[in-house]
Order: structure tokens, then C-alpha cells, then sequence
């Protein structure tokens, strides 16, 4: 790092800076820390807090993984990503992964050359009103000023929506979240637009949330989740399973309170015990240490609960389980079998 | 003759150290190794780029260009649906780029030349609070200005459904005006049958009143006559005008922009964004305009104020009449790149949402089709020419406005 | 001497002073605010209008709230009435001025850098009044303020300094003996084989003095803007000049690249140059390189601020006399001697405040980083702060502070550039 520094500062060709495109996971250890794609700010997935560690959702999947690797949950360099950058900045090599509510579509996946290794929110598009308006549902919209934030699949799906159905409207599109939430509260539009998280999780800071209703309509599949660049599979597999391995945890009951107990001696439940790797050579198979999933685990919990303790419904934000629980519970999350 | 040792006239004069120590080859050797340089430097980027590209599986293409955009544009110009193509969108967006440009040029002249005039003028407080507005403006990024005047506008101007009902706690300027946190609804022309002659009867009084001033002008200089301007000019503005629009049986309308709905209907819309961006940019080059009109006016010599005043013109006719064509040729470079960094700095619409060329191009369709290379590429290209052209047509005019000297 | 005509008077009269109408204030307001009736009509217009902004922004000013946790708190203690909530800055303030991830024990590093660069500056800005050889203070002042922002051991801008001092020498010794172009090529030889010495050293001394070392991509907030201004402002200084030579030469390849790539630079935007460092130029390093965004944006800043800096050179060229040229060619001056002792020092006198203005206008723009996620001070407002659970909604508070900080900044700046135009100015007409 000092010689990147000095002659990176000194020399435009002093390009001495480690590869990224190599083997990820050897640029991640021999760094020592994870370079992590984040938002600039969405609240409860992810944002800095006052003293400016990047706390959120998102942010929990990104220090699971550095945990995995590194056995280090703090060892994330977070790299502020807009809707604009954040692809680049992946394919570029800029950042190991991305953790920044994107959705998984076809294009990207197979045009932009991304790997989604998961879905770690199912979300879909929502509309927010005034209750004044007295509006009951999206398709009473005739006319009405969309507030959108720009550089989402958000535009196209309004865009279908309202061809769809026939009616026009007037979008106004807006570069941060929180500018569009001004427009909103300042009345500048009628509707807003987003990811129905989102939608809930900015709702919550408005000086008069009960003056505003989420309608009915969901207009769109929004699966979010990490993704790490195409051909790189050995990568994409350790993030994929630190993610999986949080929500297998879950299913298991394996918490951040009892997984000390659990792994520190093989138990009744070999899937627990391959798992935390008191049973099976699992992390050796990934080129990582045994309990990597213990440490993932440890990091910030198990899936459920860093649910509960950033977006759930204890908190701020206040979301609902919903599609998010677990498949035993009538939800979508589903691991594979850790075999 | 025969003793002198010129090397040219010797065939066998040429040394390899001459292209280093002679002057007279010594430029063709620097040229050479610059351009040999400059071909491998950029022989070594253009590699590195393919290579980069092959490595990520990733190829330049233009056919996302012929792809349906896929989104909406609120402001346009020019028929655009969401089914258009990207490059559809991306000429939307060039040509919101250029109307906020050509909008902010105008406004932010005449505030600067008003501001600037002000700056100089006797009364202590308003050129006070000129020197407050110019040294406020100037000083702090053009961007905080912009978010802050958006942020303002959205929050401090009414929204529409304050203008509904009986309790309504806004209204319509003179019924035809409406000043909306959403924008400002002003009426438009609708045109009915014949309103085509009215509208080049409208065209040639205003080309008439110019040629009439011309004529008068003529008329003072070669009699010295003075024929009256203000009233003619008025008559020669208004009088055809109004008799072609009831001979022709009011061929053009105006219609009013209505509260129907979630919002006024009717009329033509000036979005906030663009409301504020305008308004960001020519206030904020209006204060660089301004300095450039105060130096252009001091520039000019006092003497020039006092021999208009020996000669018994008022202080409004010296300014017209001596000071401002004099300034003039001072002013207009520093004009030309005001104007061009109205034009680039349009840019910033991008903090507003407007949806200019690098809303489009360089934002969403960027974004969509993940085409950075080819997207960026354009966008430079555009501004580029926008740039080039406006420096060639001022310069032009620039040349035309030099001082004759002989 | 008495007259002898009693109707004379023989004493003068005491001087009666002059009409209240004509003196003192009175005078003065008539005069200057009420001189005419459109002079009339302007002055009650601005003191409404002054009147007006004050009434309005007094109260909110006056109540404004600095002690709270979070928008609602402050909402609270307001309780309904108009007023600000500064609460936000004190509760943020090292953020906006620091960024979000510089750590917070070595705030006194930039603070110290900042201070720093005040008493190293000066020599050069009132090189008149102050020695020449304190010059040395700004010399030297780069590779102090680099060690204490990015830390690291102190071993580091030692080597550089070290290489740079050996290439000048290198440079001095064989521009003698051998001319210009020899001698720039062995100062960058020299200071290429100590900086590759000093990489030893550097490594095997890395605990010698050492700060805890920062990432550049941890720099943010008002320090990134100051440290994007002052290293962008410095590095293009020379590739201005160099530039602006190259577009005055007589040699047609090397003036048309100059111009080319000067109206280039010039014709389009900051943010696509900006949209560029960060989407596209990590395309054009070699594959595995992975240059840090904040050296990526330095780089197309600096070249942003080069072209415009070489236009200023170019008009500063443009005006000296022509017989300065030729003073320079009688005297048998080669074109690098007569260029550094006759042409530039005088064309670079006269274009400093043309660069001052670039550069005002350049740290202006360092803003536009934000647009591409960088958490400088609006990206740290925009980003960060407003989009915290705690703080959306609070925009005049934050963005009047950005405002300000910049103000106090580029208003000294220009304050010092109308200064040292009047110092320049010889002909005092």
C-alpha cells in the first residue's frame, strides 16, 4: 500500500497497485480487506451512522463475507456506489462485490456479465400518496406527477405500468433518494415511487407519517441482491454461500447467541455441524478456513436477525417479514442444503 | 563566396548529431519524437482498452442506439414515447440541453448588464447590494446554488391543490398564470384558420418598426432631423397586428392552463426543473456577466463620460449612447465564454433531474444499457460541437464589432 | 487697513455654516441615495428589499435549534414555530469537514495541514514583502502536508524530496555541460534511480515516524475539496505552461496536439471528464491496475485545469512586447534560457490573477464529485447526512454551511487576486 501511494501520488505510470481481475479471493487476502460496493445512503440498507461506520442490511451481508474470508467483520473498505457507477465500478474491478439493492434481471446478468450469487430481500415497486388525494390505487393515477429516482430498473417498470394500463402521468426524475423524498413531502409530485422497502423505510422519517399511504399495487419483481463480476466462479461461490450459510443458519436456529455453544463441539444436527465445520471439510472446499460460516454468522447474526435488527419490524424502518421469511414459514428464502 | 562552408551546399555535410544541434533540423527531430510518442501513447491506451474489454467479455457496439429507451422523458421537444429509441431519447435530450442554454444566455445578459450598470452606479445601497449579490454569486459552486434554489422553489411556491376549491390559499396571476411548486403554467397560442398570416403579419411589423428606426436613424444623421421613434414604433407594432387578428376573425387563441385533475392542464408547462436550473444559471453567471460589464465599463475613459456630458446628454443617453457601444468590444470576449459555460454547466441539470443530454444519454440510457464507452463518447462529442459552434458564431460577430482602425 | 467709507464693512463675517440640506448625512443621502426620482425609486426598492430578507430570515436564524439528536428532536423544541436546525451541524460537522471515514483520533492532521498552508503560501503570494528564501516553507510544505493527511512514515516525501532535489541538481550539472534536453533527462534518471534506492529504505524503515496511514478513497468532505483544489491548481501549473508553449510554438505537430488537446479539454463539461475518470478511464490502465478513484479524479482534474491555465499563460505570452523575444534571441539565448529567464517570468507575472480566477473557479467545481459518489462536502450532505434516519429534510442548515465555508474561501482568494492585480498594475493612471 505505501508503495501505491507514493508512486501512484508521484507517477501517472507508476501503476503498482495490485490486479483485481486475477483470483478475487486472493487480491481480498492479500489486501486484507474487502472492498464492498454500498449506496450513498439509503436508510436501514445501508448508510453511515454519525461516527461514520456504514451500518445497514446490505452493509451486514458485505461484513458476513469480509468475516468469511477475512475472520474480520470490520475488514470492509465500503466504496460509495451511485446507480450510475456502481456496475463499473464492479466490472472495473473496483469493488469485490456489490451490496446495493440491485435487481437481478436478465440484462445485467447476461449483457453487463454479472453474477447474482442470491436474493437477500424480495422486494417489488410501490407508489406512496398523500392521504388527502384520496387515492385507493395506482390505476387512479390519471394525470397525476411521479416522483422517481433516476438510474433504476424504477423508470422502466413506471414507464410498462402506466402503458400498460393507458394512462399518462408526468415523472420527475430525481438523482438521490432523499431529494425525491423533499419533492414528495414538499408536494412537487403526488405519487412516489420505489422499491416498496424503501418507500417504508423513508416513510418513517417524515414529519407526519400517518399523512401517507403505500397503495395496494405492487407493479414489479424487485429480487435484490450481492453480486460479483462473471468469470470468477470461485468467488461467486464464497459469496454466495456466506449469504446462503446466514439463511441456512436461520432455518437451523443457529443465532448469534447460541453458534459459540454449537460450534464448539460437534452436535445432534450434522447439517448445523457441517455447517459450522465441526462436521465435513465445507470451508476447505471454498479455500476458506472451516468456520467460515460461524464467522459470517457471528458477524452480524444469523439472516433473521440482521433483518430484525436493521429493517424489521422493532425498528425504525418497521418491515414485515412478508415474502422475506423463511420458506418454512411461507416465505421465499431458500438455501441450498449445505452437503 | 567560394570560402564560405554553408553544410547545404555540401552533399556530404549531413551529420546524425546535426538533428539535435543544427536549429534548422533540430524542430523536425522534436516533431518527430513528439508524434512518435504521442502515437505510442495512445497505441498503448487503445491496447490496454481492448484488452480490458476482451477480459470482461465486453465489445463496443452502437446497436444500443436503435434499442427502445424504454423510459419517459417529461419535457418534449419533439415526439418521444417510452417505445422511442435511446438515440430518440438522447436527441430529447440534446435539445432540452440547448433550450435551458439559450434561456439562461439571455437571462443571465441582462441581469449581468443590469447588475453590472447598478454596480457602478451613484446610489450607495443599491450598488452595495450589487457588490453583496456579485461577490455571493461568484464565490460559492455553481451546484450548491442549484440544489439550493430547487430546494427552495419546491418548498416555498404553492403546490396546485392550493388553487382548488373555495378556501383556495393561492391563484392564477391575472387568471392566466400559474406559479406551482411543480412549475409555471403560462397560457399558449392555439391556432385556428388564417392565423398563419396573422403570424407573418406579426413578423413583418416587428421587421418594420426595426426598419423604420433605421430609417430614422438615417433621416438624423444626413438631415439632422429628428423624427419621433417611440410612438411610431408602437403604432408600426400593434396596429396590423390587431387589425389583421379581427379582419381574420381572431384566428389565434390563447388557452389557459386549468386545475383539472392532480394537475393544471392547458397551456404550456415550465417544469421546476428547468425553472430552476435557468434561474440557478443565469443568476450565477449574471454575477461573473456583471464584472465583465463593470470592467468593460471603466475600461472606457472618463473623458469619454465628460465630453458626452460637455455636450449636454443625460446620464441615461451617455451610458446608451457612448459608454455601452465603447465597453461593448471589451465586454463581448469574456461574453463568449460566459456563454460557454452557461452551456456546460447545463450539465449540472443532472442534480435538478432535468432531463437534458447527460440526463439521457449520459444518465439513464447509460444506465440501462450499461454502454459507458459509447454513451460518454457522444456525450463529449455533443458538447464538443455545442462548444465549437458558439465560439465560431462569436467570434465572428466579435470581428464584426472590432474597432475599424485605418 | 480701515476704509474710509463707513458703509464698508471692515471686519469679514464669521464663515456660516453651510445649509443642514448640505452637509453631514443629510448631504450625503441626497447625494447618494436620493438623487433623482429613478435613483429614489431604486433606493426604497432595496430597502425593502433588505428590510424584507431580514424580517424573513432573522427569526429563523434566531430560533434556530443547535442541540438536538435528530430532525424530530429539533421539531419538538421548536415546537411549531419558525427556526433553524443547526443541530445538524453540530452534530455532523466532522463529517462535512472531514468525510465519513477519516478517523476521528487524527482530525488534527488536515487541521494542522490546513493551518500549515497558510504561513507556507505566503511567501509565495506576497513574494514582495517577504524574503526569498522562506520560499523554501513552500517548498517544502507539499510532502509535510502529505504526510500528515495520508501518513504513512515520514520516510516517504523524504525519498521524494530526496529524488527531486537530485534531479535538479542532475539537471543543473548537465544542462551546463551538454544543454536543456540532455539535462532533462538525466534529472528524471536521477530521480528515478533514488526514488527505486528509496523504496529500500522506505520499506525497511516503514515504523520511522510514522502516522497511521489513510486511504485516499477515506478522504471526504471539505478536506477532499481543499485537497482536489491545492493538488490539481499545483500539478497543472507546469503542464499549463508547458502547454501554453507548445501552442505558441513555431512547430506545427507539436502546436496542433496542444491545441487540439486544449480546445478538447475546454469544449466539454467537467462532469463528463469527471463521468470518465470514473466509468471509463479504469478501461485504459493496464489489465490488473486499479488506480484509486481519487488519483483518477486528480488526474482529469488536472488536466481540466491545464487547459484552462494554458489559455491564461497564453494571453500573459501573447501580451509582452515582441522585443522582449528578440532581446532574448540578440543575446544569443537559446529557447529554454530565453524562455525561463526573459519570457515567462514576465508573462507569468502578468497572468497571475488569470490563474487565481482558474483556480477560484476550479475548487468551485471540485463540488462536482459528488456527482459521482464521491463524499466531498455536498456528497457528504447529499449522501450521508441526508439520507440518514436522522437527518432528512434539513437542507437550507446544511447546504447554507457548505455555502459558507466556500465563500470564506474563494472571496479571500479573490479578495487577494484584486490586491496583488493593483500591486502589478505599473501604470498608475
Amino acid at each position: 500500500m505505501k508503495k501505491t501511494v507514493l508512486f501512484g501520488a508521484l507517477t501517472v505510470a507508476g501503476l503498482a497497485a495490485a490486479g483485481a481481475q486475477a483470483a478475487t479471493l486472493d487480491d481480498v487476502q492479500a489486501r486484507g480487506k474487502l472492498n464492498c460496493g454500498v449506496t450513498t445512503g439509503v436508510p436501514g440498507f445501508g448508510e453511515p451512522d454519525a461516527n461514520g461506520v456504514w451500518q445497514g442490511f446490505d452493509v451486514a451481508v458485505c461484513r458476513a463475507v469480509a468475516a468469511a474470508v477475512l475472520g474480520d467483520p470490520m475488514a470492509v473498505e465500503f466504496v460509495p456506489t451511485t446507480g450510475k457507477t456502481r456496475f463499473t465500478a464492479l466490472a472495473a474491478g473496483e469493488i469485490d462485490m456489490l451490496a446495493r439493492n440491485t435487481t437481478w434481471t436478465f440484462s445485467r446478468d447476461v449483457d453487463l456479465k454479472f453474477e447474482f450469487v442470491g436474493v437477500n430481500y424480495y422486494d417489488g415497486q410501490g407508489f406512496m400518496v398523500p392521504k388527502a388525494l384520496g387515492v385507493n390505487s395506482a390505476k387512479e393515477l390519471d394525470g397525476a406527477t411521479v416522483c422517481i429516482q433516476t438510474g433504476t430498473t424504477t423508470e422502466l417498470n413506471l414507464a410498462d405500468f402506466f402503458r400498460s394500463n393507458n394512462i399518462s402521468y408526468e415523472p420527475v426524475p430525481i438523482e438521490t433518494g432523499s431529494e425525491a423524498v423533499q419533492l414528495f413531502t414538499a408536494g412537487s409530485c403526488d405519487v412516489y415511487t420505489t422499491d416498496a422497502s424503501a418507500l417504508a423505510a423513508q416513510r418513517a422519517n417524515f414529519a407526519n407519517p400517518g399523512d401517507y399511504v403505500v397503495l395496494p399495487e405492487i407493479v414489479s419483481k424487485e429480487p435484490l441482491g450481492p453480486l460479483v463480476r462473471h468469470g470468477d466462479n470461485e468467488w461467486g461461490d464464497i459469496v454466495r454461500w456466506t449469504l446462503n450459510a446466514l439463511i441456512t443458519a436461520e432455518e437451523l436456529g443457529v443465532t448469534s447467541d447460541n453458534i459459540d455453544e454449537l460450534a464448539s463441539a460437534p452436535g445432534s444436527n450434522p447439517e448445523v455441524n457441517r455447517l459450522l465445520g465441526t462436521e465435513g471439510t465445507l470451508g476447505e472446499m471454498l479455500g476458506l478456513s472451516a468456520d467460515f460460516a460461524k464467522n459470517a454468522i457471528s458477524a452480524g447474526g444469523n439472516y433473521g436477525e440482521i433483518f430484525a435488527n436493521n429493517i424489521g419490524e422493532s425498528t425504525n424502518i418497521g418491515l414485515a417479514r412478508g415474502l422475506n421469511a423463511q420458506w418454512t414459514e411461507g416465505g421465499l428464502i431458500y438455501s441450498p442444503p449445505f452437503r | 563566396m567560394s570560402t564560405t562552408t554553408d553544410p547545404d551546399t555540401r552533399p556530404d555535410g549531413f551529420r546524425l548529431g546535426m538533428l539535435i544541434n543544427d536549429t534548422r533540423y533540430r524542430s523536425y527531430t522534436f516533431q518527430f519524437i513528439a508524434l512518435v510518442l504521442l502515437i505510442l501513447g495512445l497505441g498503448y491506451l487503445i491496447s490496454n482498452l481492448l484488452d480490458n474489454l476482451a477480459r470482461a467479455g465486453l465489445n463496443i457496439s452502437w446497436a444500443f442506439l436503435g434499442e427502445p429507451a424504454g423510459y419517459d422523458i417529461n419535457q418534449r421537444p419533439i415526439e418521444y414515447t417510452s417505445q422511442s429509441t435511446h438515440a430518440r431519447a438522447s436527441m430529447v435530450g440534446a435539445i432540452n440541453t440547448l433550450i435551458v442554454a439559450f434561456l439562461a444566455c439571455i437571462s443571465a445578459t441582462v441581469i449581468g448588464v443590469v447588475a453590472g450598470v447598478l454596480r457602478l452606479s451613484n446610489n450607495w445601497i443599491v450598488s452595495k447590494l450589487m457588490s453583496v449579490y456579485v461577490e455571493a454569486f461568484r464565490n460559492v459552486p455553481v451546484l450548491i446554488w442549484i440544489l439550493i434554489i430547487f430546494l427552495a422553489m419546491s418548498n416555498a411556491l404553492p403546490q396546485p391543490r392550493t388553487f382548488r376549491g373555495d378556501d383556495a390559499t393561492s391563484s392564477m396571476l391575472f387568471d392566466a398564470i400559474a406559479v406551482t411548486n411543480r412549475g409555471v403554467y403560462i397560457p399558449s397560442f392555439v391556432n385556428g384558420a388564417g392565423s398563419l398570416i396573422f403570424w407573418i403579419v406579426v413578423i413583418a411589423s416587428i421587421v418594420g418598426v426595426f426598419w423604420y428606426r433605421k430609417y430614422a436613424k438615417k433621416v438624423l444623421y444626413a438631415t439632422g432631423r429628428m423624427l419621433p421613434t417611440f410612438l411610431p414604433s408602437l403604432g408600426i407594432l400593434i396596429v396590423p397586428g390587431l387589425l389583421a387578428y379581427f379582419i381574420l376573425g381572431r384566428p389565434v387563441t390563447l388557452e389557459y392552463p386549468e386545475l383539472s385533475g392532480f394537475n393544471f392542464k392547458g397551456g404550456i408547462h415550465l417544469r421546476l426543473s428547468l425553472i430552476a436550473l435557468w434561474f440557478a444559471l443565469a443568476i450565477y453567471t449574471g454575477a461573473f456577466i456583471a464584472e465583465n460589464v463593470r470592467a468593460g465599463i471603466q475600461a472606457v475613459s472618463k473623458g469619454q463620460t465628460e465630453a458626452a456630458g460637455a455636450l449636454g446628454l443625460r446620464p441615461g443617453r451617455i451610458m446608451n449612447l457612448v459608454i455601452l457601444p465603447q465597453a461593448l468590444r471589451v465586454i463581448i470576449p469574456p461574453l463568449i465564454s460566459q456563454y460557454l459555460n452557461i452551456t456546460k454547466n447545463s450539465s449540472l441539470a443532472i442534480a435538478v433531474g432535468y432531463m437534458d443530454i447527460t440526463g439521457t444519454l449520459g444518465g439513464i440510457t447509460l444506465n440501462q444499457t450499461g454502454r459507458a464507452i459509447e454513451a460518454i463518447l457522444l456525450l463529449m462529442l455533443f458538447y464538443l460541437v455545442v462548444s465549437l459552434s458558439i465560439s465560431a458564431i462569436m467570434n465572428v460577430y466579435n470581428n464584426r464589432m472590432k474597432l475599424q482602425e485605418r | 487697513m480701515a476704509s474710509e467709507y463707513s458703509y464698508v464693512r471692515t471686519d469679514f463675517l464669521g464663515e456660516s455654516p453651510p445649509p443642514a440640506r448640505e452637509t453631514g448625512a443629510i448631504k450625503w443621502m441626497r447625494e447618494n441615495l436620493f438623487s433623482g426620482w429613478l435613483n429614489t425609486i431604486l433606493t426604497v426598492l432595496a430597502i425593502y428589499f433588505v428590510v424584507w430578507l431580514v424580517v424573513g430570515v432573522w427569526p429563523w436564524f434566531a430560533n434556530g435549534v443547535w442541540d438536538a439528536d435528530n430532525l424530530a428532536e429539533c421539531r419538538a423544541i421548536l415546537d411549531g414555530a419558525t427556526g433553524a436546525c443547526f443541530a445538524v451541524l453540530s452534530d455532523r460537522w466532522t463529517q462535512m469537514l472531514f468525510g465519513i471515514a477519516y478517523p476521528a483520533d487524527g482530525f488534527w492532521r488536515p487541521t494542522l495541514a490546513f493551518i500549515l498552508l497558510f504561513p507556507s503560501v505566503a511567501p509565495a503570494l506576497f513574494a514582495q514583502y517577504v524574503p526569498r528564501k522562506f520560499l523554501i516553507a513552500t517548498a517544502l510544505y507539499p510532502f509535510l502536508a502529505y504526510w500528515l493527511i495520508w501518513g504513512g512514515t515520514i520516510m516517504i516525501p523524504i525519498v521524494t524530496l530526496i529524488g527531486l532535489i537530485a534531479a535538479y541538481f542532475a539537471f543543473i550539472r548537465l544542462e551546463r555541460a551538454s544543454g536543456f534536453f540532455m539535462g532533462l533527462v538525466g534529472g528524471v534518471v536521477a530521480a528515478a534511480i533514488i526514488w527505486y534506492l528509496g523504496g529500500f529504505v522506505t520499506d525497511a524503515m516503514s515504523g520511522f515516524l510514522a502516522l497511521p496511514e489513510v486511504a485516499s478513497r477515506d478522504m471526504g468532505g471539505f478536506m477532499l475539496n481543499m485537497i482536489l483544489g491545492v493538488v490539481c491548481v499545483s500539478l497543472s501549473l507546469p503542464l499549463g505552461i508547458v502547454l501554453a508553449l507548445g501552442r505558441q510554438s513555431s512547430m506545427p505537430i507539436i502546436k496542433g496536439i496542444c491545441v487540439i488537446f486544449i480546445e478538447f479539454i475546454r469544449g466539454v463539461p467537467l462532469i463528463t471528464l469527471l463521468f470518465v475518470a470514473n466509468v471509463v478511464l479504469a478501461y485504459f490502465f493496464p489489465p490488473g491496475t486499479n488506480l484509486d478513484l481519487i488519483l483518477r479524479v486528480i488526474i482529469m482534474i488536472t488536466m481540466f485545469s491545464a487547459a484552462y491555465i494554458a489559455e491564461v499563460i497564453r494571453g500573459g505570452l501573447a501580451a509582452l512586447p515582441k522585443g522582449q523575444y528578440e532581446a532574448g534571441d540578440s543575446l544569443g539565448l537559446n529557447y529554454s534560457q530565453a524562455m525561463r529567464l526573459i519570457i515567462l517570468p514576465q508573462a507569468l507575472k502578468i497572468s497571475i490573477p488569470g490563474i487565481v480566477n482558474v483556480a477560484v473557479g476550479l475548487f468551485k467545481d471540485t463540488t462536482l464529485v459528488s456527482v459521482i459518489s464521491m463524499f466531498d462536502l455536498v456528497g457528504v450532505i447529499r449522501g450521508p447526512i441526508l439520507s440518514s434516519t436522522d437527518w432528512t429534510g434539513v437542507y437550507w442548515e446544511a447546504f447554507g454551511f457548505a455555502a459558507l465555508l466556500f465563500f470564506v474561501i474563494c472571496y479571500g482568494i479573490s479578495q487577494y487576486s484584486q490586491w496583488l492585480e493593483r500591486q502589478l498594475q505599473t501604470d498608475h493612471r
